[in-house]
């Protein structure tokens, strides 16, 4: 990575533990500060696949962990998160292939809000 | 409380399902003119002793009108003025009911918050739970009340049908930007929705022009929750051997435990439904209750190792 290139990070909640199971969540936090593309469908890909396909690079998947002993009926975090990045050149905002397309029968959405910590709601 | 509209079999396995009930335009326009008018000034008052500045010291008295700040454990019904913004809002028939009807007689103020999310702060907060992870199967309850109209994107509270019964400690969750199927509030004014404590929320950007209020009021229930709403029709509802691959009665109170979200894994949907079964069983007082014979068959199981054991 180059002192102009910034890394957009998306990462993907799917059903199961493989690539091409349905997006049940997502987020996305840019290095460009919105200079890069940006997604523009919620969900961005239906898929983890519809991601690889789209030019994402998949840099980690959750390990699947046998249930702690006395907790197996236990719920909480989602379980099968898949991270992507993708480098974007900050001199050239559609070198990575411009706007993201929409996902199959996604819905329009507005870009998702900047973060920031506050009271508890 | 005898007077008062109980919560219906349906929508408290909805409640125990989903995690909130909502009541759309549920408190009259002068009771929320008057929360317009105290909820603001409450933030403020709790903005002051949070910074440390008295209010005497800037030569401030406190108004007639404006109730103090009530301390956690105080019974509901002497914790505000009866004619405050408050105290009218938890005594409006189909509120108290459904106060009722989840925590019981007698419940206790844990404590009360304003949120106001100021017109164009679009700042979306992360998405947590209160307090922390809460142990056991009571529970409690959080009112949100919006006492003004709420437009779509003006700020209404974010929330994630299901997500109530998940072991999760306060904004260990922020990372969840977006999930199918996740809420924001928006709607008449006077609305309240009642969420159980593990709800997961957040406070929305607002987009609008102006402020968004939202008064919030944790109780505490004082005895067991168990049979307090309108139970008339429960027991007929009740099998246990209600199960999705034999045989289903959409009557049965299992055909709503058994609901699904858009963000549940498929695998993950099983064990909320066992989590589902075990609050029921709490609020039912029968322990033999069982959604889809999960519950059953191991506990026999059990049973038979423990027998095997002793022979």
């Amino acid at each position: 990575m180059n002192e102009r290139q910034r890394q957009q990070v998306l990462m993907l909640w799917l059903a199961g533990p493989g690539l091409d199971g349905r997006v049940l969540g997502w987020s996305f936090f840019d290095g460009t500060e919105g200079s890069g593309p940006q997604p523009i469908a919620d969900p961005p890909y239906a898929t983890g696949t519809a991601a690889l396909v789209a030019g994402w690079r998949l840099l980690q998947m959750s390990p699947l962990v046998p249930p702690t002993p006395g907790h197996e009926r236990e719920t909480s975090f989602l379980k099968h998160e898949f991270v992507f990045e993708r480098l974007v050149d900050l001199d050239a905002t559609d070198a990575v292939g411009g706007v993201d397309a929409s996902s199959d029968g996604a819905t329009t959405a507005s870009p998702p809000e900047p973060r920031k910590t506050n009271l508890a709601h | 409380m005898d007077s008062v509209p109980l919560l219906t079999t349906d929508q408290m396995a909805s409640f125990v399902a989903r995690g909130f009930l909502r009541f759309e335009a549920a408190i009259p326009d002068d009771i929320n003119a008057q929360a317009m008018d105290e909820l603001p000034r409450l933030f403020r008052s709790w903005l002051d002793e949070f910074r440390g500045v008295t209010r005497a010291a800037e030569g401030a008295t406190i108004s007639d009108d404006e109730a103090p700040l009530p301390r956690s454990g105080t019974a509901l019904d002497d914790a505000y003025p009866v004619d405050s913004a408050f105290g009218r809002m938890v005594r409006v028939p189909m509120i108290a009911g459904a106060i009722a009807s989840l925590v019981g007689p007698g419940p206790v103020i844990d404590h009360h918050f304003v949120h106001i999310k100021g017109a164009g702060d679009l700042n979306a907060q992360g998405l947590h739970c209160d307090a922390i992870i809460d142990d056991g199967i009571a529970f409690d309850i959080q009112l949100f009340w919006f006492p003004h109209d709420v437009a779509p994107r003006e700020g209404g509270t974010r929330y994630v049908p299901g997500s109530h019964l998940r072991r999760v400690n306060m904004d260990d969750v922020a990372r969840y930007q977006h999930l199918a199927g996740d809420q924001y509030h928006s709607g008449p004014a006077g609305t309240v929705v009642i969420f159980h404590h593990g709800l997961w929320h957040a406070g929305a950007p607002n987009h609008g022009t102006r402020n968004r209020v939202m008064g919030k009021l944790r109780l505490n229930p004082t005895v067991p929750q168990v049979r307090l709403w309108d139970t008339s029709d429960v027991d007929a509802r009740n099998r246990a051997d209600d199960h999705i691959w034999a045989r289903t009665d959409p009557a049965q109170v299992a055909s709503e435990l058994r609901r699904s979200e858009d963000w549940y894994e498929p695998s993950a949907h099983r064990l909320e439904t066992v989590k589902r079964a075990h609050l029921w069983r709490y609020l039912t007082g029968d322990p033999s209750f069982d959604v889809d014979w999960y519950l059953t068959r191991t506990e026999r199981r059990t049973a038979l190792a423990g027998a095997a054991a002793r022979l």
